[in-house]
């Protein structure tokens, strides 16, 4: 149902735009920095770490509609909850672009030291860029089923870094040589991981929006538990 | 969990309110506890029945023809429903404040003695400890204590809304009702209301009727939404006004009603 005061209606969707577009430059920058680095594309890399200062603009953007908002309009209810929320998710937003950046750093440093086998961080680049995608579709459509999905498949995500971490780790140890490389495929990978926190944060979020439910630092089981006992 | 808490304690308990001026229905089944010693404030738009409701426990109805309630309002053993309850102690014990300022034409220190001389006799100096106590938890005791002897209609809007809510506490009631006592207030006079109101609910249950959503956010502990008549919703203020339970409660706080 629309507000009485359509400018409030037109200012929340103007603020939902702004944070969708942001997460489509994250997005964008994370598929080109890991692009970069699987291709050695130095020129790629260093596109994507320049743009990411369109990222940081974005977020003062947000927060600037974000206070008029709320100045303004002393939202409540599920309109208190969207504004609330979308100030973390633009933070997360914002941390995910700097985390994309420091993979095309990643790029640029090893250019003299190329990694043989790519393939785990492919596997875990693929997995983080499908759950960017799905936090950020939850957020648009208000899916909380979506939401729940992302937040599920967190923890693969987790097990798949640590035992690319675990496999560095004894390349490390078997040739000195390699830990250069290793050791920035490992940095790459926990920046990918990271990635995929803040796109369960997201995730988080949609499900604070919708349900109300603040369930960070709640486990899953837990989170579906709350969820259920709402549904009559 | 603190063994010493003691359970929150019911104040006032409706039950099932039915009101009607003349024929014309104005309440339908409303049921609710107001708890001792929280704010309780009643949203909802024009003619949705919180003025009536609130008017049900000082039974101010009885002062017109064909006006009448039915059910259940449970105050300390009393029915305030039943017709046979002593007005005049009831409205000792709930106290109202209009949201027109309603000084009596004398001036601040008989505006205050009048309600104590109706209730009890006391000494001169009794009745001098007694003012000065009720302009002390009114907050107006030191804009008015060298202007006793004028008259109360001489001070501010403001001032007069605070020296009827001394009047209210100065026969030590144990409720009152506030019917949107702010509205013809300037913020800073508002704020200084509020003020008082958060400090009065250590010594007495508040039931304010407001047409502000800031206000009932801002000041009280429990809210309760009314539209045409029913109670639509109540719980804890910080809960409406988050995650309220009800479409048209929500539709209602984030401005989308109508």
């Amino acid at each position: 149902m629309q507000h009485t005061t359509k400018r409030f209606d037109e200012e929340l969707m103007q603020l939902k735009e702004h944070v969708l577009s942001m997460g489509a430059l994250v997005e964008r920058a994370i598929k080109q920095s890991v692009r970069s680095l699987l291709e050695h594309d130095e020129k790629r890399a260093l596109r994507t770490i320049d743009r990411d200062h369109a990222i940081n603009a974005m977020e003062v953007e947000c927060d600037v509609l974000t206070r008029d908002i709320l100045v303004r309009r002393q939202p409540a209810a599920i309109d208190l909850r969207f504004v609330l929320a979308v100030m973390k998710v633009v933070t997360d937003l914002e941390r995910m672009g700097d985390l994309a950046a420091g993979i095309a750093q990643g790029t640029i440093r090893s250019s003299g030291n190329i990694p043989q086998d790519y393939s785990n961080l492919d596997a875990i680049a693929e997995k983080v860029q499908r759950q960017v995608h799905r936090a950020l579709d939850a957020l648009a459509r208000g899916d909380v089923d979506l939401a729940l999905l992302v937040i599920e498949k967190d923890s693969g995500i987790e097990r798949l870094y640590k035992r690319m971490y675990r496999e560095l780790l004894t390349y490390m140890m078997e040739d000195p040589r390699s830990i250069s490389a290793s050791f920035m495929l490992s940095n790459v990978a926990k920046n990918l991981e990271r990635i995929a926190a803040h796109a369960t944060n997201i995730a988080e979020m949609v499900i604070y929006i919708e349900k109300g439910h603040d369930i960070r630092h709640v486990d899953h089981d837990a989170a579906s538990r709350i969820l259920a006992e709402d549904d009559d | 969990m603190n063994q010493t808490e003691e359970k929150p304690e019911v104040k006032i308990a409706v039950r099932d309110l039915n009101f009607y001026y003349g024929d014309k229905q104005a309440l339908f089944g409303n049921t609710l506890d107001i708890m001792a010693n929280k704010v309780t404030a009643f949203i909802g738009p024009s003619g949705c029945g919180k003025s009536t409701h609130i008017r049900c426990y000082n039974r101010m109805f009885s002062l017109y023809k064909g006006h009448r309630s039915e059910g259940e309002i449970s105050f300390d053993g009393w029915n305030i429903v039943d017709p046979e309850v002593p007005e005049l102690e009831l409205r000792k014990r709930i106290g109202m404040i209009f949201q027109k300022p309603t000084p009596f034409p004398m001036t601040v220190y008989d505006n205050i003695a009048y309600g104590l001389k109706l209730h009890g006799n006391y000494s001169k100096s009794e009745l001098d400890g007694r003012v000065e106590k009720a302009l002390q938890d009114g907050a107006l005791w030191n804009e008015v204590k060298d202007s006793l002897h004028k008259p109360g209609t001489a001070l501010s809007g403001g001032q007069q809304q605070r020296l009827c809510i001394a009047r209210a506490v100065a026969v030590q009631p144990e409720v009152i009702l506030m019917d949107e006592p702010c509205s013809a207030l300037d913020p800073i006079a508002t704020a200084k209301i509020e003020e008082l109101i958060d400090e009065l609910k250590k010594d007495y249950t508040i039931v304010i009727v407001t047409h502000s959503m800031q206000q009932a956010a801002r000041v009280s502990d429990t809210t309760a939404f009314f539209y045409m008549g029913k109670l639509i919703e109540h719980g804890s203020t910080h809960e409406m006004f988050t995650k309220p339970k009800n479409q048209q409660t929500e539709d209602y706080i984030t401005g989308r009603f109508g």
